[in-house]
């Protein structure tokens, strides 16, 4: 199985007419996802490779006469909590925010109104999640014939600050034989809709996943929260951590972003050598090397 | 971004918090006719963006104008952690009763503002908050529903503050926390908030945070209120030629996004790479294996070949630079055909023989198969997907190091 998406999820993309938001229609229908409408204001009445194209989030609902359960938002920075706002004032459960460099006030904004609505945000700053073989919904994994390649059905929940590195190390994961359960950008930033620890009671509770992998940044508190969740939580699932920005441990780093906005490492306790120890004493594995992961995670698992 | 002190100052007192009757002094006769104006013991304070001015000398007392102006001129001239004062601020000795501390932190995990208040103020809240949990009070705000006043008041309570002292830091309080949400800031923080002699809460320093994205969005106070010029942009260090020059090229085009830093870079392998989780583990990667970055890189979207080529080049230019490696990660849309016609280009254009200079080419990525026809038509040592991140690193290390 997976989490979040399966085979009959449907979404529609807003920003669709834009030209990144166009290649990533083009990649999820060639998936086989359900891309049942997109939404640019004043474009009502075109197609992008045949999804049509509506005013607002409302049209799209009423024109798929049901209601959605995703959306892919890929607008401008300062157009982005409205359109996430939107989706959610439809009744769509589950937003996908492409967008970055959006001020941490409008993230914290809309993560609040998911919140209070029960709807679940990822990213934003990231590529979206896929489920191999049932659903892609973003850029994950680039064109369709590619992301088949990188992701196998799988025993494994991958959870990534990189949007690039989750397919990396997907791809590892298929070669070994592994394969992905689900696989989640989870977003660059510092604050994000759903960190690990909040993603990890739906792999918790996923049949299918019997491991779990995490790309990790320095910044912020993901790592430590994740730590504490494994220690209140009596988890069935081995949890593998590579942690990329170690030359970020340097006192002259300290106050630079690298990569992604959230990489800011403000304080010692959000340095990569202070996030690897509190994993480790969490009873995580930690490991150097991308090409490590495949091993660590079999022997977690007992293969 | 950051800001001065009289700039923290002038954003407090635009959201209705009460502030001494402090002047902003370029010049030891300005401090003077300050002084003059407040008519009594004054305060000169360095105005630098670095902490600990105070134990540089930094901050001095001046009963008369004349000593004021005197403090003026050697704090001018006084550098603090490799920093000059943009000025002094002259401020009016106050009568302090008590200090308090009041501030706004975002709490990252529960994605909400912070309000801290402590009825031990002026000293750094994260050791009273260690020495003494007891005298700090805690409180979330909600990111959609309003300040509301009570708020406020529940956080300062619980430090124990109570009678006239409570109901006046409540809207200071109450208006840090509206600031910090509408003025985007990362950190909002008054201390001391002093408490005069006379019963009045002034703010007697503040310290502002404001964040980088929303820069464009705070235009009205930044270049209107506090006039602060837009090319004033206080990086936490001032950026290498490498560094404006890399940016240069990448605003000249839309297309792609291409970043370069070389702050504590000092190696002789330059490093062009693709996105930036991969540009963190790459560069990890080089290190543990011995090698020494010359930069760190990243390059993103679909940049043009000039884009490409312009990043490559300044690579190679960087003092020490031997080779280069070029690693692109296995990601959606950066054509990877684009990177290597840039990268070869930029080689051709410094008379250096790309099969000599590009140590590896890693090249997974969109459009890979005509990648590799350019990359063979060179000679240019090159990896597919199936040569992890690490080999190429190492790679890369063994042919620099010879």
């Amino acid at each position: 199985m997976s989490i979040l998406i399966d085979a009959d999820t449907t979404f529609i993309v807003q920003g669709i007419t834009g030209r990144e938001a166009v290649n990533l229609t083009r990649e999820c229908l060639d998936y086989g996802s359900k891309v049942v409408g997109g939404v640019t204001p004043g474009r009502k009445g075109r197609e992008v490779h045949g999804v049509p194209v509506f005013d607002t989030v409302e049209q799209a609902v009423e024109n798929h006469g049901g209601p959605i359960d995703g959306s892919v938002v890929t607008v401008p920075p300062g157009f982005t909590k409205d359109a996430v706002i939107e989706a959610l004032a439809n009744g769509i459960r589950l937003v996908v925010v492409v967008t970055e460099r959006i001020p941490r006030g409008d993230v914290a904004e809309m993560v609040e109104y998911a919140d209070r609505v029960g709807a679940r945000i990822i990213g934003p700053n990231c590529l979206g999640l896929i489920a191999p073989g049932l659903c892609k919904m973003g850029g994950i994994g680039g064109p369709a014939a590619d992301a088949a390649k990188a992701y196998e059905p799988g025993v494994v929940g991958v959870m990534s600050r990189s949007g690039g590195m989750t397919t990396e190390i997907s791809s590892t994961l298929t070669a070994a034989g592994l394969g992905v359960s689900t696989a989640i950008s989870i977003g660059g930033d510092a604050i994000i809709g759903s960190t690990y620890a909040e993603l990890m009671p739906f792999f918790e509770a996923d049949q299918e996943t019997q491991a779990i992998v995490i790309y990790s940044e320095p910044g912020g508190r993901m790592e430590a929260q994740l730590a504490e969740w494994v220690a209140a939580n009596d988890s069935r699932l081995p949890i593998v951590a590579f942690m990329a920005g170690k030359f970020m441990d340097d006192e002259e780093m300290k106050g630079m972003s690298f990569g992604h906005a959230g990489t800011i490492v403000e304080g010692k306790e959000d340095s990569a050598t202070e996030k690897i120890a509190r994993l480790q004493e969490a009873g995580i594995t930690v490991v150097e090397r991308i090409d490590e992961i495949p091993e660590a995670v079999k022997e977690g698992i007992g293969r | 971004m950051r800001f001065y002190e009289y700039e923290a100052r002038k954003i407090v007192e635009l959201a209705g918090i009460p502030v001494t009757e402090y002047g902003f002094c370029r010049t030891p006769e300005e401090a003077r006719a300050a002084a003059e104006k407040i008519d009594g013991p004054t305060v000169v304070k360095s105005q630098v963006l670095t902490g600990g001015r105070m134990k540089a000398g930094g901050v001095q007392f001046a009963d008369t104008p004349d000593e004021a102006a005197t403090h003026a001129e050697t704090i001018l001239g006084l550098e603090i952690n490799g920093h000059m004062p943009r000025g002094v601020l002259v401020d009016p000795k106050a009568e302090v009763k008590q200090e308090y501390y009041a501030g706004v932190v975002w709490d990252g995990t529960a994605k909400k503002p912070l309000m801290l208040f402590s009825d031990m103020g002026g000293i750094d809240i994260e050791q009273v908050a260690e020495e003494h949990p007891d005298h700090v009070g805690r409180g979330h705000i909600s990111n959609l529903d309003p300040v509301f006043d009570f708020q406020a008041k529940q956080v300062i309570a619980r430090t124990g503050v109570t009678g006239s002292q409570l109901t006046r830091a409540t809207p200071i309080l109450a208006r840090l926390a509206e600031l910090f949400r509408e003025k985007d800031m990362l950190l909002a923080e008054i201390n001391p908030l002093a408490e005069l002699t006379d019963g009045r809460f002034v703010a007697l320093d503040a310290h502002m945070e404001m964040e980088g994205e929303a820069v464009g969005r705070q235009a009205k106070l930044l270049r209107e209120e506090l006039e602060i010029a837009e090319d004033d942009t206080r990086e936490s260090y001032e950026p290498s030629d490498f560094e404006r020059r890399v940016k240069e090229i990448d605003a000249s085009d839309h297309r792609g996004v291409i970043q370069g830093k070389d702050h504590n870079f000092d190696g002789n392998l330059g490093l062009v790479i693709g996105a930036g989780g991969g540009s963190l583990t790459l560069t990890d990667a080089v290190r543990s294996q011995g090698g020494k970055p010359a930069n760190y890189s990243e390059i993103g979207g679909n940049p043009s070949v000039a884009k490409a080529c312009g990043l490559a080049r300044e690579v190679l230019q960087k003092d020490g630079v031997e080779k280069i490696a070029v690693m692109m990660s296995i990601v959606s849309n950066t054509r990877v055909d684009i990177v290597a016609r840039g990268v070869i280009k930029a080689c051709l254009e410094l008379g250096l023989d790309p099969s000599e200079t590009i140590a590896v080419f890693r090249i997974p990525g969109a459009w890979e198969e005509e990648g590799a026809k350019i990359l063979d038509y060179y000679g240019v040592e090159y990896y597919d997907r199936s040569v992890s991140l690490w080999d190429a690193a190492g790679r890369a290390v063994e042919k620099v190091q010879g």
